[in-house]
């Protein structure tokens, strides 16, 4: 909710809430293709037919950097670790915490979960190593 | 279906300028390729503007017409945004609609006001190209989405910060002599590799700066060249558009821009002419790593070997095929809603031999412009020929 007036992002704050609560999911569309909310149609091949699966309890950090220069969004975050971490049928973008940042590298198996910023308080994806 | 000409070209130097507007720069640059072109203001049918932080960076929306009052032009206009690729896109609407013989002279460009953000507000602004929530909420920024991209490129290939820095160096090289740029100061392999980190790998001279300017092209119809005598030698002979998933983690590599190469290929194809034939290029060097995955998307090198290329000389200025004589993003600076209009605007000027640069290039009759829009989500590449 990063709104000024608090307002939800419906589908995204919502996926935000599932992953609080241990219940994170993906979007799977009949021929398999994975995707993220809010979306009511698969982007990969235009089938309108999504189901809410469990995402994979773990993921595989794909590609790591050390973010020195944030938005003000972050100033007081940074530095940190901004990661793309595979879960099989999707990707997911996330600060990797609870670890130094110099043993955040490729390859590092990660649980997704949900963070504070320590700049506004707002929730953000995280990983931790598993 | 008519050859569209450039017939008139026109900049404002890119630089810090903090307390200029957006419509004094736009007024500049087009009464620039006005001069430049000798076509006048009433023969303009239509102004395509490219622009991507208006809102932000001036509380402006609804641009276009007035960029046309600016320029001193009545005649329909309209904003076209596609991020950093914003001004390539307004070209290519441009090309195709004197194509089609709907028009034969419009004036197309971009500006971009930002230095007046201050980095905070323009880091923040830059990141709305962006995915807001998936990627931006996680404190993506975009150095740190090009440093994903390079991270990912020396895993897959190979290669290092150091390979990177050889980019840089070149293109403040190239910039040295060209007064528009913002940069004209020659850097080394140290100073790239010692600078501040912004987002590992990338430093802050693996960074294009952050920038105000304005750029504008005249295109005409050839029929309208030839009636009217213009010496208009260059041709925009080939334009295409490629698209991609908007957020990086969507996108089936991390290490390619699959976008720009359907652009090039498109493009090329529509010139009838193949990446052998191409002698310059500029492309979109937002971050040192930007260059290498535009030169290998545009088939300039092969996948994975793009990384050496300025290091071992390839695409300097005095090497076999120059990348970004102009300086490129990286030093000639990056107004982003400019810049890919002021690519065409330096390949003319390449190509008809009144470059600073032109020098290096000078028996080039075909030039390839690449510009990209987030982390080359939209991506637009025009083909130039010199065609007399």
């Amino acid at each position: 909710m990063s709104d000024p007036d608090g307002i939800a992002d419906a589908g995204f704050d919502d996926w935000l809430d599932a992953l609080a609560e241990g219940e994170a999911y993906f979007l799977e569309c009949a021929d398999g293709h994975g995707s993220l909310p809010p979306r009511r149609v698969c982007p990969t091949c235009g089938e309108t037919s999504l189901e809410e699966r469990p995402l994979p309890e773990t993921g595989t950090l794909e590609t790591v950097t050390i973010t020195h220069v944030p938005t003000p969004s972050f100033e007081n975050d940074a530095p940190f670790a901004l990661a793309v971490a595979d879960f099989g049928p999707v990707r997911l973008t996330g600060q990797v915490v609870g670890m130094d940042l110099e043993d955040v590298e490729p390859g590092l198996t990660v649980r997704p979960d949900v963070g504070v910023s320590e700049t506004t308080g707002e929730r953000l994806l995280v990983f931790r190593s598993q | 279906m008519s050859e569209v000409r450039v017939a008139g070209v026109g900049l404002t130097p890119f630089g810090n300028t903090p307390e200029r507007t957006g419509r004094d720069l736009f007024a500049e640059a087009s009464a620039a390729a006005f001069d430049d072109g000798d076509v006048p203001r009433t023969d303009v049918e239509g102004v395509f503007y490219g622009n991507f932080m208006g809102e932000l960076a001036e509380h402006q929306g609804h641009q276009g017409p007035l960029m046309a009052e600016a320029a001193g032009v009545h005649a329909p206009a309209t904003r076209y945004e596609a991020a950093c690729a914003s001004s390539g896109a307004a070209v290519r609407e441009a090309v195709k609609r004197i194509r089609t013989g709907e028009n034969d002279v419009l004036l197309v460009g971009g500006a971009e006001r930002m230095t007046n953000l201050g980095t905070a507000g323009a880091t923040e602004a830059l990141a709305i190209a962006a995915d807001d929530l998936w990627e931006v909420r996680s404190g993506m920024t975009f150095p740190g989405a090009y440093a994903l991209m390079a991270q990912a490129y020396f895993r897959e290939f190979g290669g290092d910060h150091e390979d990177l820095a050889h980019i840089a160096v070149k293109n403040h090289e190239n910039a040295l002599p060209n007064e528009k740029a913002q940069y004209q100061r020659a850097i080394t392999v140290e100073d790239v590799i010692e600078a501040p980190t912004v987002s590992t790998p990338l430093g802050l001279y693996d960074s294009c700066p952050i920038s105000d300017g304005a750029s504008t092209v005249v295109l005409v119809s050839d029929e309208y060249a030839r009636d009217h005598g213009l010496d208009a030698p260059v041709a925009i002979t080939g334009t295409g558009q490629g698209g991609d998933r908007m957020a990086l983690q969507d996108r089936e590599y991390l290490a390619r821009s699959p976008a720009a190469r359907i652009a090039g290929e498109e493009a090329y194809a529509d010139a009838g002419c193949s990446p052998e034939d191409v002698d310059v290029a500029e492309v979109h060097d937002c971050f040192t790593i930007a260059e290498v995955l535009a030169i290998e998307a545009l088939d300039l090198e092969p996948v994975g070997e793009g990384i050496t290329a300025a290091r071992d000389g390839r695409t300097i200025a005095d090497g076999d095929r120059p990348i970004n004589l102009s300086g490129g993003l990286k030093a000639k600076g990056h107004p982003v809603g400019a810049t890919g209009a002021s690519q065409i605007v330096e390949l003319t000027q390449l190509l008809r031999g009144d470059h600073v640069n032109s020098e290096f290039v000078s028996d080039a009759t075909v030039g390839v412009a690449h510009n990209a829009g987030g982390t080359v989500a939209s991506a637009l590449v025009h083909v130039l020929e010199v065609v007399e």
